[in-house]
Order: structure tokens, then sequence, then C-alpha cells
């Protein structure tokens, strides 16, 4: 396609949409562009709209935007199903909040995550364990580690067995991970009439909506609308699938106080906790996309390298030419 | 040519110094491309890591 010139293009372009009366020229179009690009089909010149390679490529799409719908979705597009749920039951789309880290750059922000830290430890804590960071994941992240040292030695810790065989307490160690408000479910759920406070470690990752939608769960609690009817101990919140959810409202203006001087607010105080969940979750998150840069960079830098390799080495057969004389 | 010649004929000729400078070169790509995309990634994030807001809260803990 390269080897034509531009005029051929645009002239075979122009020709294809009035072709049922001009094609005679049409093909006199091709045949001159063509001949000195021998071993080029004559099909280059074709509009690609007629050509056997965008048919598949215009299948091959649609073949996999119906399987990625239904992937994601789980249902085939534009097949009505029968369904009893309205809309309140899968719960209210959260908005796209602009997270700090939102960016395909952007870091953390780690003055965050220790305020947030904060937050989930005098809030959150009370009911929801973190099962899947120790004391030491919080060095170098949120906290020195002789503040880290400290927090984890004001918990004790069961150990054991010593010589005599006899469990013992001490205080806590770095390595020691975060303590359950609970000893085990049994005791969570009869502490919670019945439900379970979901262990917060992977919550971000483990929800429809990340970020957005705990953000948006813990700044959406209202008073239920006409008709709705919620259970005696159960909250209304239009962002809960069913829209009625056991956990009660939990930050309201200046819950905490923050070291900083951070105005404590409620959508402060769930922006900061949401941001350390989200760290929690992925911890892996700002090495992970400094490798991605570096990722993106080698491998474009390759990939133009192929494709300039690839068009030193077509060189010499895309612009050799055969010239067949004919037998007098 | 002057530059091709030049690269031909004291990186190339020798098998032994051509491999040596394809490691070297490597390395040097590789120490280059960590140091600028970092450098990069920590002016974008000016202000928001923990290196940048480590001193108030070590110097609070010393004091």
């Amino acid at each position: 396609m390269s080897r034509l010139p531009g005029t051929a293009l645009r002239q075979s372009r122009g020709l294809w949409t009035s072709v049922n009366t001009a094609r005679p020229a049409f093909r006199n179009t091709l045949l001159s562009s063509t001949r000195h690009a021998s071993s080029s089909s004559p099909q280059h010149a074709q509009s690609f709209l007629t050509s056997r390679a965008s048919l598949a490529a215009f299948s091959c799409l649609t073949v996999g935007s119906i399987a990625w719908y239904t992937q994601l979705y789980g249902t085939l597009p534009f097949i009505g199903e029968v369904s009893a749920n309205s809309p309140a039951e899968d719960g209210l789309h959260p908005v796209a909040y602009p997270w700090s880290h939102k960016g395909w750059f952007d870091s953390f922000d780690h003055a965050s995550i220790r305020r947030g830290y904060q937050v989930y430890r005098e809030v959150c804590a009370a009911c929801h364990s973190l099962d899947r960071i120790a004391w030491r994941n919080l060095v170098g992240v949120s906290h020195t580690v002789d503040e880290v040292k400290a927090m984890a030695e004001e918990i004790e810790y069961e150990d054991g067995p010593d010589a005599e065989g006899q469990m013992f307490q001490r205080p806590g160690k770095l390595s020691d991970y975060m303590p359950p408000p609970y000893p085990n479910e049994e005791a969570a759920r009869a502490g919670n009439a019945g439900a379970l406070p979901p262990d917060l470690s992977l919550i971000i990752k483990a929800r429809h909506g990340g970020a957005d939608y705990v953000f948006s769960l813990l700044t959406g609690y209202f008073d239920p609308p006409a008709g709705v009817q919620i259970r005696e101990g159960m909250n209304y919140n239009p962002y809960f699938p069913g829209g009625a959810i056991s956990m009660a409202r939990v930050l309201f203006d200046g819950v905490v106080e923050y070291a900083d001087g951070t105005p404590a607010t409620t959508s402060q105080m769930a922006k900061d906790v949401v941001t350390f969940l989200n760290w929690a979750a992925e911890p892996e998150h700002d090495e992970r996309k400094q490798i991605g840069i570096k990722a993106v960079i080698i491998f474009s830098s390759l990939f133009a390298l192929s494709i300039y390799l690839k068009r030193h080495k077509w060189t010499t057969i895309k612009s050799r030419k055969i010239i067949y004389n004919p037998p007098n | 040519m002057g530059l091709a010649d030049a690269f031909y004929n004291s990186i190339v000729r020798r098998n032994s110094i051509y491999v040596s400078s394809i490691f070297a070169g490597a390395f040097a790509f590789g120490v280059g491309l960590d140091l600028g995309v970092s450098s990069f990634w920590d002016r974008w994030n000016r202000g928001r890591q923990w290196k940048d807001i480590r001193a108030k809260y070590s110097e609070a803990a010393s004091e």
C-alpha cells in the first residue's frame, strides 16, 4: 500500500462512491497504479470496505465484543431476559471520583493513607478485621518504624507454647498481624445481629466499583424514601445492593481528630479511609505503576524497532520490478 | 559514514569487545532507565510519597 502514489488512493476512493457509473475508469486506475508494484496484489487499491482482511477484522471485532460483553455482564447483549430485580436491588451505581492515585503516573497520597489508618483504627476496627496487613507493612508507607513498634506494643498477642507448654501473652511485634476485633466468625455475627462485618484487607478489590463504591457507601446513608420498608436494626443505603444494610452510619463530622490539622469532615474521613483500604488491597500499587512505565517504554521501542527492521528487510522485495517479455 | 566505520572498527571487529560492549550497554541502559523513570515519578508525585512527608514524623518522634 505504501508504494502506491497518494493520488491513486484518493482517486480510487473517490471513484468507489460512483462505482456503478464509472467502473471502467476505476479499473484503469487500478491497472495503472499497480503496475510498478508487481508483488502486491491488485486488491490493494480496492476500498478497504470490500477487502477480505477488513471482513475478517470486523468479524473478529464483533465476536470479540460480544464475548467481552458476555464475560463482563453474564448475558448476551440485545437479548431480552425476564428478571424480578428492580434497579434498586442492584444498588445505585457509584460516581467515579477523582482519586489522587487514579492516573497512570499517580502514586498513593501517603499522608492520606496515614490519616486513613487513623480512621480505620479509631472507627472501623471496632467491628472489621484487617487480617492480611501486618504492622511491618505500615513501616515506610504511613508511619516510621518507631511509631509502628509503639503501636504494636500496645496490643497483647497470645504466643507459645513456652518451655512448660503454656500459652502466654506478650506485647505485639512488627511481624504480628492486625488484631481482629472478634476471636471468630460466630462471635462477630453474635455481636452484630447476625451480620458478619467483612474483612477489609481486600475490600476495595472485592466490590464492584472498588474505591468509588466504598466511598459512596460510607457517605451514602439517607432516610429511606416513601414506600421503602427497612426492618428494625437495618439502615437504608441506596448504594448497598438491596438498600438495607446492617452497618449503621459511622462517619460523622469530627469523629476523629487528625494530628496534621486536616478538618475531619465525613467526606474527608471517608476519602482517607478508602485510600488506606485501597493501599491495603494493593500495597504494590506504586511500584507496579513505575514498572508499568518502564515496560511501556521498552516494549514500544522494541515494537518500533521491529517495524523498522521488517520494512528494512522487505525494501528489496517491495521495490523490485519484474518485467515480462513475451516471446515473439 | 565516518561514524559507522568507527563503530565497526572499534566495537564490532573483535567478538570479545562486541559481546562485552553489549553487556555493558545493557547494564548502562537498565540503570539509566531506572534513574530516568524514578526521577520523573518523584517529580510527578512530589509531596505525595512517604519520603516527602517522612521528615515531619521522624523529627516529631525524636523530640
